[in-house]
């Protein structure tokens, strides 16, 4: 076995620092054996990834769709849907004193008529703080709120949101049949018990913290284990992250070291995790400081090297093993041990000066001696206090995830130099969110249950300046449109074409499908974590692969499983049909023009309507109104 | 009518319109003088090709041998038209030389595939804050969008597509279009779709999106309907011709490849080469007016083996490849408005290791450029006699290179980018076109 140590040697660590951002080394000559990063081994680290408790699409029942069971309600609910004649349902805010709580409300977003059922309940005074608090927002900007959305468009927004993928047909149909008033609410609860919370957050969270392509030497599976129990758990957030800061073993036994081993890929003395660490779990970022003095935030050079001194106990260890059919060494596991590593760290002035930095935390000075582990003591002094960065960080990068837009662009830099756009309704969710405990599930509940989320996202005259894709700062007077992530867009085109179900079975077959998908996809794409994009930001390939790719392709070709080819062989006659290839990918009905449309291309094809169903299902998967939540 | 009708106007449309207005003229004639001003203006637009080493070249036994040196190896140096010696394992490409020069002072720093890669391709250093975008992706900004009748992408990369060879700031329309040399475009085939069903499917599409772009729902619909429009375009253009090198004529191919066998298509390396096929493809696509086509050559990382790998694999693919597509690019005039430039992540460690290979170097290297109105022939700098360290004062970055091409593409080198958060970055980052290279 051979032990492959990345870290550089105490004493002359400091030489070799810098490297990241302003390029100071020297020639580094003969790393042997190195493997090119993009080359195929990724790919199948990739594919092995194997299934999980709550990895499966449990959720998923599709093949029990049962078209034209419901169509008598399904007429009259169509033409509610319809564009220009759809009403805006009651907007009334419910709150803890119902009595007042609704009365208050502005003339506008009063009921406009008496719809039931759509009302996302909530007696909680965070969310009525929410509220409230937005609301000023949009009479002092003199912007008025967009109507509420319908079901049809909300319940596509909300398993997007939290489950990452759109309601099958039937489960549209289920939600605008129930008629319940609090049947938003419900939903939300339901869906935060569901596994496709906890797939869809630990995706998320993974993604976050070793990227869409897994660096050489990181365990994807074991990162994703991680977050996997820890949503499932709904563990606290502050204790989440203390473990993955001061993680140590073996990388899929403890799945947290992976965050670590993922900044580590340079031998760069932890300047990638010192960035990494503070960008992520605090909204800091720092990259620039390393070399000088921020021009811009509060941040100093000394500072930068005080929080990368906490980070010089990190040993990471790649650990080989024989391959017995082709007697060469290959990789096995790696982990992250403490290293024995004390007194200050050395770093460089632009003017050549050298400098030193202990270990401080925001002014809280740790011992730097001997057999002190640094990152447990910054663990510590991260994840606790009032309203520690990490909660602040968190409920903002919530925030963005269910609007689009958080309180600061990017959301992962805040402080002084870019202040809060809203700081008192950040401060107060910051400080809920605390003292809930950390707990994920509540702060979606709060920001979910908001009456800014249960609105539309068609803009109106009142609010056409709510812009920010154009700079302006977000009021969220209406939804704003983002695209799809690739995980969702997967997942989304499996519940609308059943197109898994087409030749290949199992789950694993399934996963690896998948997994060959979103390399693809991420390569068609290749996306950038670092910048959020308000816009389609897709390819040309990226669009061949959504026209022509084997997945489309499936989709429409009417293999036997496959969603278009159950619906055209079961009952109901062609307007019912074609609402259910609607509902399925779009989650709404076809407008009374477009189905008059249908009818043409109908009349035209010589009796035979396969093909143009066909064409129509292959339209809307391809659509624009597919592929963006709104 | 279908809103993916594709751009431009059609020829019967041309004719009709010119039959109402230009009538002194006879139509036709006319239209044929258009076009052979099209087919001049094309020859005239200027283009880089990318010969990308993937895996680090030796380039201490291809273009500055050190005979004599304990470093040297088993090659030997040979004369060529142009005022250098090469390796003697390139000997059609030493006919050509006058038309190509080798700078061999490059200094670079980088000594790790990913980091190389991305300093080589984009003049700078990885850094976390922000992403740069690669040459051809600034090409592709500043001349592809110039370029109106281009139908296909401004930056094609046959066989790369690696991290770091991306569009960055720049956005995704800037991006490396990537296919494989056989000219394979991923899910680019119709699969028996015929016209009229497509036609059928983009006017079904183009309704919902014009529904979902007119529902005050901001700008991405149709941000969304442009990119499908560019893709639509891509499927039914004639300019797709241009990746299929099948069209040649075998006598042609073979000049391309090593192996004096032109009959094996698709056969790998059985008949002609990887690297030959992507550059004749690069000639193609440069003549339908493509600014910048990196191909990818990989087998590089020569840690074992060195000589042997060199003289019967790589480097006769290198020489075969190298001296086509330099006569190709002159016999058809086109060599002077195409800048050649050859490079990977770094060079080879002088000193020959236990296993007779080489390990990656970054202090002393080679990288050569040519073609596009730059001076041939020439030796930029050098190497001391051993090869470990640049003798000739002045040394090279990246930069240095990209500034050359920009210089002679005619893209001016005060040209400012500016990142998504707002910061500033000079072309090439802020080299310097090489003096010696310039007539």
């Amino acid at each position: 076995m051979t032990n492959n140590e990345s870290q550089a040697k105490v004493g002359s660590s400091w030489r070799k620092a810098g490297v990241l951002a302003c390029g100071l080394s020297l020639a580094v000559s003969a790393f042997s054996g190195f493997a090119l990063l993009a080359h195929g081994s990724l790919l199948a680290q990739e594919m092995e990834a194997k299934p999980g408790m709550s990895d499966k699409p449990g959720s998923l029942k599709p093949d029990s769709l049962k078209p034209g069971v419901k169509s008598p309600e399904m007429k009259g609910e169509m033409e509610a849907m319809d564009g220009p004649s759809m009403k805006a349902p009651e907007a009334k805010v419910p709150g803890a004193k119902a009595a007042g709580g609704g009365d208050d409300l502005p003339a506008r977003v009063k009921p406009a008529t008496n719809k039931p059922g759509v009302r996302t309940a909530a007696s909680d005074p965070v969310v009525q703080f929410i509220n409230e608090s937005l609301r000023q927002g949009w009479k002092d900007n003199d912007v008025e709120p967009s109507p509420m959305a319908d079901d049809a468009e909300w319940i596509r927004r909300v398993y997007l949101d939290i489950v990452g993928r759109i309601p099958s047909a039937e489960e549209v149909q289920d939600f605008i049949a129930d008629k319940s008033k609090t049947k938003r609410s419900e939903l939300i609860e339901a869906l935060l018990e569901d596994p496709g919370y906890v797939r869809n957050f630990t995706t998320i969270w993974t993604n976050l913290c070793i990227g869409q392509r897994t660096p050489r030497r990181v365990s994807r599976t074991g990162m994703q284990k991680f977050f996997r129990e820890g949503f499932a758990k709904n563990r606290p957030w502050n204790e989440m992250v203390f473990d993955l800061v001061s993680a140590e073993g073996h990388f899929e036994k403890n799945g947290a070291t992976n965050f670590i081993l993922a900044q580590m890929q340079d031998n760069d003395d932890g300047v990638q995790l010192t960035a990494k660490t503070t960008r992520l779990f605090m909204g800091m970022q720092v990259q620039c400081t390393q070399c000088h003095n921020h021009p811009f935030n509060e941040w100093k050079q000394d500072q930068f090297w005080q929080f990368n001194s906490f980070f010089r106990q990190v040993r990471k260890m790649d650990h080989q093993k024989l391959d017995p059919r082709t007697g060469r060494q290959v990789d096995d596991y790696s982990e992250v041990l403490f290293r024995d590593f004390s007194g200050p760290v050395f770093f460089e002035k632009r003017s050549g000066l050298m400098q030193v930095a202990y270990p401080i935390y925001l002014g809280a000075e740790v011992d730097a001696s001997e057999g002190v582990d640094r990152r447990t003591e910054l663990a510590k002094l991260m994840t606790s206090g009032e309203r520690p960065l990490v909660a602040t960080a968190y409920v903002n990068r919530m925030w963005g995830h269910f609007f689009g837009y958080g309180f600061t662009r990017p959301v992962d830099d805040m402080g002084p130099h870019n202040p809060s756009s809203n700081p008192a309704l950040l401060d107060r969710l910051s400080d809920e969110f605390v003292k809930s405990g950390y707990d994920s599930r509540q702060l979606i509940r709060w920001i979910a249950n908001a009456e800014a989320y249960s609105l539309t996202s068609r803009g109106i005259k009142k609010n056409e300046r709510d812009n920010p894709a154009a700079g302006e700062t977000p009021l969220f007077s209406h939804i704003y449109v983002k695209p799809m992530r690739a995980e969702q867009l997967y997942d989304s085109l499996i519940v609308a074409t059943n197109a898994h179900k087409t030749g290949r079975a199992g789950w694993e077959q399934s996963e690896e499908q998948r997994q060959e998908w979103l390399q693809q996809f991420v390569q068609a794409f290749g996306t950038d974590d670092n910048e959020e994009s308000s816009g389609f930001d897709g390819t040309i390939p990226q669009a061949l692969m959504m026209m022509n790719g084997p997945l489309t392709r499936d989709a429409v070709a009417l293999k036997p499983g496959s969603h278009l080819a159950e619906v055209l062989a079961g009952k109901g006659n062609e307007r019912q049909k074609l609402n259910i290839l609607y509902l399925s990918v779009l989650s709404r009905m076809p407008t009374a023009a477009e189905w008059a449309r249908f009818q043409k291309y109908a009349s035209s094809s010589g009796g035979n309507l396969i093909p143009v169903y066909q064409d129509m299902f292959w339209a809307l998967l391809n659509s624009n109104e597919f592929i963006f939540i709104h | 009518m279908s809103i993916f009708q594709p751009d431009g106007m059609s020829r019967r449309h041309f004719v009709r319109h010119l039959a109402a207005t230009a009538a002194t003229i006879p139509a036709l004639e006319f239209i044929s003088h258009v076009r052979a001003n099209a087919a001049e203006l094309k020859k005239n637009q200027k283009s880089c090709i990318l010969m990308w080493m993937s895996g680090g070249p030796p380039t201490i036994d291809i273009w500055d041998l050190k005979p004599g040196s304990k470093n040297g190896g088993e090659f030997k140096p040979i004369s060529t038209k142009g005022d250098l010696q090469i390796s003697e394992h390139m000997p059609k490409t030493a006919q050509v030389m006058n038309h190509l020069s080798v700078v061999r002072a490059m200094s670079t720093r980088e000594a790790d595939h990913g980091r190389g890669t991305y300093f080589m391709h984009t003049g700078y250093v990885p850094n976390p804050t922000v992403v740069h975008p690669s040459f051809g992706s600034v090409v592709s900004y500043e001349l592809g969008t110039k370029r109106k009748e281009l139908e296909i992408p401004a930056f094609v990369s046959i066989g790369g597509g690696r991290e770091g060879t991306g569009p960055g700031f720049l956005g995704m329309s800037n991006a490396p279009f990537v296919v494989d040399s056989n000219g394979g475009i991923r899910n680019a085939d119709l699969n028996g779709v015929s016209a009229s069903q497509l036609g059928r499917r983009l006017d079904m599409l183009g309704s919902v999106e014009e529904g979902f772009i007119n529902s005050q729902r901001g700008e991405s619909g149709q941000s969304h309907k442009e990119i499908y429009q560019k893709a639509v375009n891509l499927m039914t253009s004639k300019q797709m011709d241009a990746f299929k090198v099948a069209q040649e004529s075998p006598e042609t191919l073979a000049r391309y490849s090593p192996t004096p066998n032109g009959n094996a298509m698709g056969g790998g390396m059985g008949g002609i080469s990887g690297f030959g096929r992507g550059l004749l493809m690069a000639r193609r696509l440069v003549e339908s007016g493509v600014p910048f086509v990196e191909v990818d050559f990989g087998g590089w990382d020569l840690h074992n083996d060195v000589f042997n790998s060199l003289k019967n694999r790589m480097l006769p693919q290198l020489d075969a490849g190298i001296s086509a597509l330099v006569t190709d690019l002159k016999e058809r005039g086109m060599l002077d408005n195409t800048v050649i430039v050859w490079m990977g992540e770094f060079g080879r460690t002088p000193r020959i290791n236990q296993n007779t290979g080489r390990d990656h170097w970054a202090a002393s290297w080679s990288t050569m450029i040519g073609g596009g109105g730059l001076r041939g022939g020439v030796a930029v700098g050098e190497t001391d006699s051993d090869g470990i360290a640049v003798a000739s004062g002045k040394s090279y970055l990246p930069g240095d290179i990209w500034a050359t091409a920009a210089h002679a593409l005619g893209i001016p080198l005060d040209t400012v980018h500016t990142s998504k958060r707002g910061r500033p970055m000079k072309i090439a980052n802020g080299g310097t076109p090489i003096k010696e290279l310039i007539s």
